[in-house]
This record gives C-alpha cells, structure tokens and sequence, in this order.
C-alpha cells in the first residue's frame, strides 16, 4: 500500500523535489522533441551526440582561464559559454567541410565529434592538477537526481526560445529539411538557416547535458521524433507528437526513477522512451505491424488475380469464347513459374475468397460464378493496358507483358474506362497480343 | 626531450590501431556510416556488464566476446530499423546505440556491490598504461592490435571485388550475385570487432577518430580506392606519431606536466585533417579559392547542372 501511495506521490508531482525534476525532464523532452524532428527530417539525428562531445573543450578551456584568472571556477555560467561557443564552433566547421568539400554530412560529423572531443580531453587531463577540477567530470555527465529550480528555469528559457524560433522560422526551416536545394534556388539563405538550426540544437544540448547528461540528451533529440515519425507524415503534427511523447517519456521516466533511487535516472528516462519507440514502431499507422499487413493483403491480393488470369487464359485456349469448366491444375503450373506449393497455397486462399468451387477432383479447378467474372475483367484489364503501352509507348509486343504485370493489379474502374475511350476495343475482351 | 622505448612501444601501438581503423574506416565513410564505431563504442557497455556478470571477473576474453556480440548487435538492429521501419539510419543507430547504452548503465548499477567497472574508464581508456615498462616485454595491446590489422587486412584483400562494389553501387553488387547484405555485416563485424579491440587496449577516442579522419583525408586526396586505403594508413599512422610528439612536447611549454596521449592523436589526425583541407591538390580550399580567381575550368564555376553530384560516393571504383 505504501509503495502505491509513494509511486501515487510521485506521479501527481506532489513532492517539492521530484516534481522540479519531472518537470524539467518533461520539459527537455518536449523542448528536443520538436528540435529533434527537424534534425529527424534534415538526416542529421546524431548531431546531438556530436556537439555534446563538441562541448567539451569549450567546458574545460573556460574552466582553466578562470581558474588561471583565479576566480571561483565552478561558476556556471561561463562553463556553459565556453561549452555554447564551443559546440558553435563544432557547427562552423561542419559546415564549413560540409560546403567546401565532397565529404558528406556522417563524415563531417565523425570529424567534428572525435577531434573536438579529442581535444577536449588532451585539456581536460592538463588541466586535471589545477585545484578545483573534481567536480568537472560531473558537470560533463549530469546529475540528473540533482536538478534544482535554476535548472527548471534554464530549459524552460532554452525551451522557449527554441519554440519561439520554430513557430517563426517554421516555413523556412521545413524547406531546409526536406529541400535544400529548392531552398537555396528561391533565394533563402541556406547556410544560415542551417547554421540557426544547429545553433538551436547546441542551445539544447548545452542546457540539458548541465542537467541531465549525456545520454539523455542524445536519446531525446533522437528516440521521441523517431517514434512520432510512425505516427503522422505531417511536420506541424510530428513535431507536437514527438513533443508530447518526449513530455511523457521524461515525466514517465523520472517518476519511475524517483520511485527506484539505486537506478540511474537518465538511463530510466532513456528505457522509457525507447519504450516509447518500441510502441510507435509496432502499432503506429506507419509501424511494421501496418506495412506488413498492407504488403501481405496486396501480395494476396496479386497472386488472386495472376491465378484468376492464368485460368481465364487456358479456358481461352480451344474456343475464342471462354466457357468455365474444370482445369488441370497441371496445366496452370506450366503457365507461371509456380512451384506445386505456392500454387496449392494461392488455391486455398481462393477458395476461401469465393472464387473457386469444389471440384471433387484434386487435381482440378473450378471456377465459381462470381471468380469468373473477375477473372474476365482481370484479363480485360491486362489487356487493354498492354495494347496501350504497344500503342502508345512503344514497348515491344514480346516486352508488355511484364510491365503490365506491375500495373494491372492497381488499375481502377476510372483507369479503366479512360482506357476504353482510348482505346476503343472492338471486342469486349480483345484478344491477347502475343499472337498464338 | 627522453625518448624511451616505452614512447616508441606507444608510437606503436597507435600506428598499429590507426592501421587496424583505417582499412575498415574507409569503407564506413564511403558506406555513409562514419558514425557507427561512435555507436559501438558507447553501445558495447551491456555486453561488458552481462559478461562480467556471467564470468563474476574482469577476464578479457569474456568481456571481448561479450563487447563484439553488442557492437554486432548495434549493427543488426540499426540495419533492421532502417530496412523493416523505413527509419532514417543516422536515427536508427541514435536509437539503439542510446538504448543499449541505457541498459548497460543500468546493469552496471544492479550489480554495483561487487563490481569495479567505470563507464567514464570504458570511454577514456589510456595508450599510455598499455605500453610495457621493462624493455623486451612484448605490450599485449600490440598484440592484440597488430592482430586485428592483419585479419582486417585479410578479410578486406580476400573479398575486395566484393567489398568493393557494395560500397560504391549495392544494386549492381546484388544482381551480379555478391550479396552486398552479407559484406554488409561481415564490414560491420570487423568494425566491431576493431572498435572493441582497439578500446579496450587503447581508448575509445581514438577509435573513433581514426575509423574516420583518416578516411576522410583520404578521401580528399584522391579519387580511387586502393590508393584511399594506403593514403589512409599512412595518414592515420602519421597522426600517431605526431600525437605522441605533441603529448610529450606541449604540456611542458604550457607549464602542465602531461596529458592523454590517445586525445592527442585524435586530435593530430584532425590536424592532418585540416592541413589537407586546406592544401589538398585539387579538392584544397586554396586550390578551389585560385581556380575561382582564374575563371578557369574549375568545377566550382561550372553551372549547377554540370556540377558533380554532391551525393555521389565521390571516389571512382576503379
């Protein structure tokens, strides 16, 4: 019961303490969620991993001038200067070997992150004698357990500004993501745009590595736009999906590590929103469990109508006008490339649809009333679009079969009619343009 | 300056890591995966706590089986969100190699009563600890490096063709029945494998770097792949030398007494990196900036539609 009652405490955010940090991961989540959709949309996901690691020499240069000055050099506020300037100066260059050079955008990014983060740490363990350096390491990887209000006020201000820049910039920063090219050619200027864009992230990154770390940083510009992804192809509604997943998972996350104090909070928070992802990818209108299902229903779906066809096309064989009667399953297997199995499993699955009736023959078809019907207009379908692509674009009689193929399974009554019109066949089903 | 046989075991060992990274690191560039051995390096941490977990020891052969099983993980999974969830790969590898890292953290922290293992040790590591002191000792980080840069060197001369053509045009390589799926993760196994070795013996910084920045000076030098792979090599074992000159040289004149010698040869790469950059023959900064000036045939005057491609692998197969 008590257990209850303190996860009940935690979740309704009733103690001082949790409810600051619940907030201010929520807050972080929901602030990277609608950054990390654009750099989602840009292919640029890991560029928080990059300039949390291009934060670094920044963080320890700052720290060894004002330790060198003599002042207290735990003051946070040129730290994280040092970390923002450092973290631009990482954007520069990437951009800079981005527009200068042929390398490509995981190049520059692997470049910038191992050298500054290399270099960071040739400075880092210089700088390790001077007094005062004990609590850098912390400072690197956060403490999440540990926010308080200054952090609360910190990400909401960067959170803010980041949504304030979106909402403004909105238009023109969705072109960068999905058009540069068509950007650039309409006149806006592409390199900044990029450059704000990366600048608003290192904002983001510098704010939550302070406070949460690392990993979590990484994860949050990454894993909730990513799950929001499977969820919508709109930009306005991704960005507020991600945003509200990113909310979710961090409030979800931290309550549960605020339940739990041995486990490491920013790692609760990072199994709760790939959780989160997991979820998305599965059961989101645009999740596996979706397309396979489609692909699997249209795969069906195609083999139906090739049998249908194949059957319609030897009951054409001796008389110009087709008559249903049984078929010898051995002549359908020499009209595809069907092995015996893949044929007795299509058979089945017309069966089930209706289309064949029983023969009491197991090495017969019979086609049903209603799969007739079909197979006639399947094979009426194929026909008029390949004697359109031999008319009209110039494929080779011995060529159209397959690329009708491709086509005829999607044609509908619109297509069809148009083709008609076209087309203007002398016989309702006119006959199959490789002569026999 | 007291140049010891210790320094040239370091020197060493970074050249033999840096030719270890290098083979393999051109064609992650060329693949557009650079980012994997930073993915791996933080990803391997859950096979470090379940195999010592499982062992109760901090034996290496265990913990190297454990890492390389995680670091293949990372490669399959990134591959099967990217391929069966249409997620970008960038995203994919953000995904997993979080999560992972995640788990292993929290793994870490069930069994901390009893076990010493760092993550802040993990992603330093330090070349200097790896040299011997007593000269005629062979450094088993040697070893195991010098290992890895001769399988990776077999595997990559044995299936060239095949490696090949899937980096520069998968679909050719699938209809001419080379399975560029299986180099695929047979070039994600010696990543693995060369991450974690190299880490585990000398860092993971400079891994990271020199998968890549070698490639990519490489890559700025010329436009084929054999030479790539040599100009790679030969860049990469350079910053070595001249990142243990820097760490022994530097410190002193800024009034410190040392610092990470691995840091030091990431940093020298990137160093080379930028040189090149700037002086390369043809793709250099200065050499575009004086084409422009000329006015002469320089691509970066030819009109937008005779430009080359910017997304094209940029390196010719042959």
């Amino acid at each position: 019961m008590s257990t209850f009652e303190s996860w009940w405490e935690i979740l309704t955010l009733n103690a001082h303490n949790t409810r600051v940090v619940v907030l201010t991961t929520a807050l972080l989540g929901a602030g990277s969620g609608v950054i990390g959709s654009l750099l989602l949309l840009r292919k640029r996901s890991l560029m928080g991993d990059v300039l949390s690691h291009a934060t670094l020499p920044g963080i320890v240069l700052a720290f060894a001038l004002l330790s060198s000055a003599g002042l207290a050099a735990k003051n946070l506020l040129p730290l994280l200067a040092g970390a923002m300037l450092s973290g631009l100066a990482g954007v520069g260059v990437m951009v800079a070997i981005r527009r200068t050079t042929k390398l490509r955008d995981d190049v520059a990014m692997g470049i910038v992150l191992s050298v500054f983060f290399g270099i960071g740490v040739v400075i880092l363990q210089m700088v390790r004698e001077l007094p005062d350096s004990a609590g850098l390491g912390s400072f690197i990887y956060g403490k999440t357990a540990s926010i308080i209000t200054a952090d609360f006020i910190g990400i909401g201000i960067v959170s803010l500004i980041v949504l304030g820049i979106v909402l403004l910039l909105g238009k023109e920063l969705v072109l960068l993501c999905f058009d540069d090219g068509f950007a650039a050619a309409q006149g806006w200027p592409v390199a900044w745009l990029d450059v704000l864009l990366l600048a608003l992230v290192t904002l983001m990154t510098v704010a939550g590595l302070q406070s949460v770390g690392l990993v979590l940083v990484i994860a949050f510009l990454i894993i909730p736009a990513a799950a929001a992804r499977f969820w919508t192809s709109r930009v306005g509604r991704m960005m507020a999906i991600a945003a509200g997943i990113g909310a979710l998972s961090g409030w979800a996350g931290a309550s549960a590590s605020a339940a739990m104090p041995d486990a490491p909070a920013g790692a609760v928070i990072v199994l709760a929103s790939a959780a989160a992802f997991g979820i998305s990818l599965i059961a989101g209108p645009r999740g596996v469990w979706r397309r396979q299902m489609e692909l699997a229903r249209l795969r069906d779906r195609v083999g139906r109508q090739h049998l249908l066809r194949s059957i319609f096309e030897i009951l054409e064989q001796p008389a110009s006008t087709p008559v249903n009667r049984p078929v010898a399953l051995d002549d359908l297997l020499e009209k595809r490339s069907w092995t015996p199995r893949d044929l007795r499993r299509l058979l089945k699955r017309a069966r089930r649809h209706g289309s064949t009736e029983p023969t009491g023959n197991g090495g017969f078809v019979l086609l049903s009333e209603a799969g007739f019907g079909e197979a006639a207009r399947i094979t009426r379908n194929h026909r008029l679009w390949e004697i359109y692509l031999i008319r009209h674009a110039d494929i080779a009689p011995s060529h159209v079969d397959r690329d009708a193929d491709m086509v005829e399974h999607i044609l509908g009554p619109e297509m069809v009619r148009q083709l008609e019109r076209e087309l203007e066949p002398s016989a309702l089903l006119p006959p199959s343009p490789h002569a026999r | 300056m007291n140049w010891t046989f210790t320094d040239t075991w370091i020197v060493i060992t970074g050249m033999l890591c840096a030719l270890a990274c290098a083979l393999p690191g051109c064609f992650l560039v060329l693949r557009r995966m650079s980012m994997m051995g930073d993915a791996i390096s933080h990803a391997v941490l859950p096979g470090l706590a379940i195999a010592f977990m499982v062992t109760g020891a901090r034996e290496s052969l265990p913990m190297f089986i454990g890492a390389a099983l995680t670091g293949l993980c990372t490669a399959l999974f990134t591959q099967w969100i990217h391929r069966f969830a249409n997620v970008d790969q960038g995203a994919a590898m953000g995904v997993v190699f979080t999560t992972l890292f995640a788990i292993g953290l929290m793994l870490i922290v069930a069994a901390a009563d009893h076990v010493d293992l760092d993550p802040g040790c993990v992603l330093y590591g330090a070349i200097e600890s790896s040299a011997p002191v007593v000269p005629g000792e062979f450094p088993r980080a040697a070893a195991v490096l010098g290992g890895v840069f001769l399988v990776n060197l077999a595997v990559i001369t044995i299936f060239f063709k095949e490696f090949r053509l899937s980096a520069f045009d998968p679909g050719l390589a699938e209809t001419l029945g080379f399975r560029p799926g299986l180099m695929h993760y047979l070039l994600m196994t010696l990543v693995a494998v060369t991450t974690v070795a190299a880490f585990e013996s000398v860092g993971s910084i400079i891994v990271i770097a020199m998968l890549i920045v070698p490639a990519a000076t490489a890559q700025l030098l010329t436009r084929r792949l054999v030479p790539m792979l040599v100009t790679a090599c030969v860049s990469g074992a350079l910053a070595a030398l001249l990142g243990h000159l820097g760490a022994i040289l530097i410190p002193p004149w800024l009034g410190f007494r040392g610092t990470s010698t691995s840091g030091m040869m990431a940093a020298a790469a990137g160093w080379i990196f930028l040189l090149t950059w700037i002086f390369a023959p043809h793709e250099g900064l200065l050499s575009r900036f004086r084409g422009r000036r000329a006015g002469g045939s320089d691509l970066a005057d030819a009109p937008a539609g005779i430009k080359r491609d910017p997304e094209s692998p940029g390196v010719s197969p042959h």
